[in-house]
């Protein structure tokens, strides 16, 4: 008796799994359909320039952000090239410094932010990239070097593969007032509906950049100041969030939240109540940016990869899955105005003005983290 | 000899996993990027911030272990009266979410405390809200998470337990109430100490409930450790306070083997 209902819980249990399995991959297509005017998943995708791959083999080891790739490129450029790649993901650009130092020649490419380029250039971590390989270079926006040339100078060893600020998402219904100041952040009118992103150098930033320093800084009584002022707001804080912030807030479940351009993109279409502004004091304009470990095993397929990326259609593609800006000028030509003529996928030169982008921080990171810290085991 | 052979892969499993990385937690404690110091070592120790999370964590652990025996015992004790097949079935009934990855069922009760609960109540804002209301949610999830560890070694003891001393009992006078108490008690003690160890060292050592619950606006010991290792990694404070934790489960362990007088069931953590 025991054993067969056993089985039969056993049955159930399985048919559950297959069910929501089911279910995900409906989802999953459901959503890529949806993404806007990417072509179908099916179509053969033509490379903007009639590039030829040829046949490298090996194997490629990436590590990137989740979700930060459309996967059907992945599909497509081991099809060209026969190389098959290994993908891994990362929720922290400290997290991949990590990994990397773990041990030698695990990752042949990688998508670290800008500052830690400027660190990992400083601690020789990176291979120069061979541009006589990556002829789709010519496509990045020649715009970017402004602010690319500040972390890795001519862009030697990096190509930007996503941009973006960082500023609030907020909900209309919600908030009546004009959004235009972070302090709007420290309003108790709003308490446990105000999400902070989980990141030291984004909100450490931003809180600088509202006590009007400098996101940069180097001196310990202005961080020690942005400390004090996040340690005030955690009784109205709801949390720190990532993937999870966006979610709640196209539920309606959050009025205000700190995020990247790219996810606030992705969350106004989803919810049509949400609106996303950097505000007045000025923020932080951020690169993601593609590398290549000096360790890297399969460095021609790495270069290849990058070149892909690079191609305008390719790119075209992948911006429109992940709703993060790109920097390719020819991806930008064939994209539909609902990306390119949009405030936050593409911000005015007036927004710009007022951003800037991290620096390393060298020995002075060890101040930020002790703050950050206190912070987060502050409540 | 032949004991020995086969004792040889636990010595393996033991020295790799458990004896190595303690020493790499005392290196790290000691060594700040190559250079030997006790520096961090005892500013850490010397941080009040730290000692008052531990102090939180602890009253968090204590209230987890409460309620998983308040429930855990009145469950199993019913268990342990019934047909061994129903009871049986019903245990299996208490296995099966354990099936699942822990943290995938704490994503769920995270995503019916944010979305579900609000929902059906009609709430606009979910009790992670509030600190307070962080405070129940991570406790709530603790309990869900760890009762199973609590019902289980009671159940054991109490199955066990020789029906005829209840017998026995009765003849000579007791009521029911005082039976439970002078005979049945008192013998499930090895149980409940077993219970009380598995759920206690897990619960000071949460840190996934918590960050998941309280979406990094809620901390306990676990995570102050965690960020110590993540953020910018600063190696030698995780360290520290690695080894403090790692002493206070140690006294706590010892201290509750005091009172397993019997040496049986679970005692081994």
């Amino acid at each position: 008796m025991k054993k067969i209902l056993c089985l039969a819980l056993c049955a159930l249990m399985i048919l559950a799994v297959v069910g929501c399995k089911k279910d995900a991959s409906t989802g999953a297509q459901t959503e890529k359909t949806d993404g806007a005017n990417a072509p179908d998943a099916g179509d053969e995708l033509v490379f903007a320039d009639g590039d030829q791959y040829d046949t490298i083999g090996g194997e490629l080891n990436i590590l990137n952000w989740g979700e930060y790739i459309d996967p059907d490129l992945i599909e497509i450029f081991e099809k060209e090239t026969g190389v098959k790649i290994n993908y891994v993901e990362m929720t922290s650009n400290e997290e991949m410094l990590i990994k990397l130092r773990a041990a030698d020649g695990l990752f042949d490419l990688c998508f670290p932010s800008d500052y830690i380029i400027e660190q990992m250039i400083r601690e020789d971590m990176l291979l120069p990239l061979d541009y006589s390989l990556i002829p789709n270079a010519k496509n990045i926006d020649p715009k970017m070097s402004a602010f690319t040339n500040v972390f890795d100078p001519g862009s030697k060893y990096s190509l930007p593969y996503m941009w973006g600020t960082v500023g609030i998402l907020y909900n209309t219904k919600m908030v009546e007032e004009d959004v235009d100041s972070w302090g709007i952040l420290w309003d108790e009118k709003y308490t446990g509906q105000i999400w902070m992103y989980d990141s030291m150098r984004d909100t450490l930033g931003i809180t600088l950049k509202y006590l009007g320093y400098d996101l940069n800084t180097r001196n310990e009584a202005e961080v020690a100041a942005a400390r004090d002022k996040l340690i005030e707001q955690a009784p109205i804080r709801k949390g720190f969030g990532t993937d999870n912030m966006r979610t709640s807030m196209i539920n309606n479940k959050g009025a205000l939240g700190v995020i990247y351009s790219g996810d606030a993109y992705a969350a106004i279409e989803e919810n049509e109540d949400l609106a996303y502004v950097v505000p007045k004091e000025g923020s932080n304009v951020w690169y993601d940016n593609v590398v290549i470990p000096k360790t890297a095993k399969n460095v021609a397929a790495a270069h290849a990869f990058i070149n892909f990326l690079n191609d305008g259609n390719v790119a075209a593609r992948n911006t429109e899955f992940i709703c993060y800006s790109t920097p390719n000028a020819a991806a930008m030509e064939r994209l539909d105005e609902s990306f390119t003529e949009d405030e936050t996928y593409n911000p005015s030169q007036e927004v710009l003005d007022r951003c800037e982008v991290f620096h390393d921080l060298g020995d002075f990171v060890d101040v930020f983290s002790a703050a950050w810290s206190k912070v987060i085991s502050s409540n | 000899m032949k004991r020995k052979f086969f004792a040889f892969p636990y010595i393996v499993w033991m020295v790799l996993f458990i004896a190595v990385p303690m020493l790499f937690i005392f290196y790290y404690a000691f060594n700040v990027n190559g250079q030997w110091t006790t520096r961090v070592f005892l500013e850490t120790l010397w941080n009040m911030d730290y000692w008052r999370t531990l102090f939180r964590s602890i009253l968090m652990a204590l209230g987890t272990t409460a309620i998983c025996l308040l429930l855990g015992y009145p469950i199993a004790y019913i268990l342990s009266n019934m047909k061994k097949t129903v009871a049986g079935f019903i245990s299996v009934l208490f296995f099966v979410p354990m099936w699942m990855n822990f943290v995938l069922r704490t994503y769920a009760w995270s995503a019916i405390i944010e979305y579900a609960i609000p929902d059906l109540l009609g709430l606009a804002k979910s009790i992670t809200a509030t600190p307070a209301g962080r405070t129940l949610a991570v406790l709530l999830v603790l309990v869900y998470d760890f009762l199973p560890f609590m019902v289980l070694p009671l159940y054991n003891t109490l199955s066990k337990l020789d029906k005829s001393l209840l017998e026995a009992a009765r003849d000579l006078g007791a009521d029911g109430r005082t039976a439970f108490m002078r005979v049945v008690l008192p013998l499930s003690v090895p149980g409940i100490v077993s219970g009380i160890t598995m759920v206690f060292v897990p619960a000071i050592t949460a840190f996934t409930v918590p960050a998941l619950i309280g979406m990094g606006n809620y901390s306990l010991y676990g995570n102050v450790i965690d960020n110590a290792f993540k953020i910018h990694p600063q190696y030698a404070i995780g360290s520290t306070l690695s080894i403090v934790l790692l002493l206070f489960v140690l006294v706590s362990t010892v201290i509750m083997n005091y009172f397993d007088t019997d040496k049986e069931g679970g005692s081994i953590l």
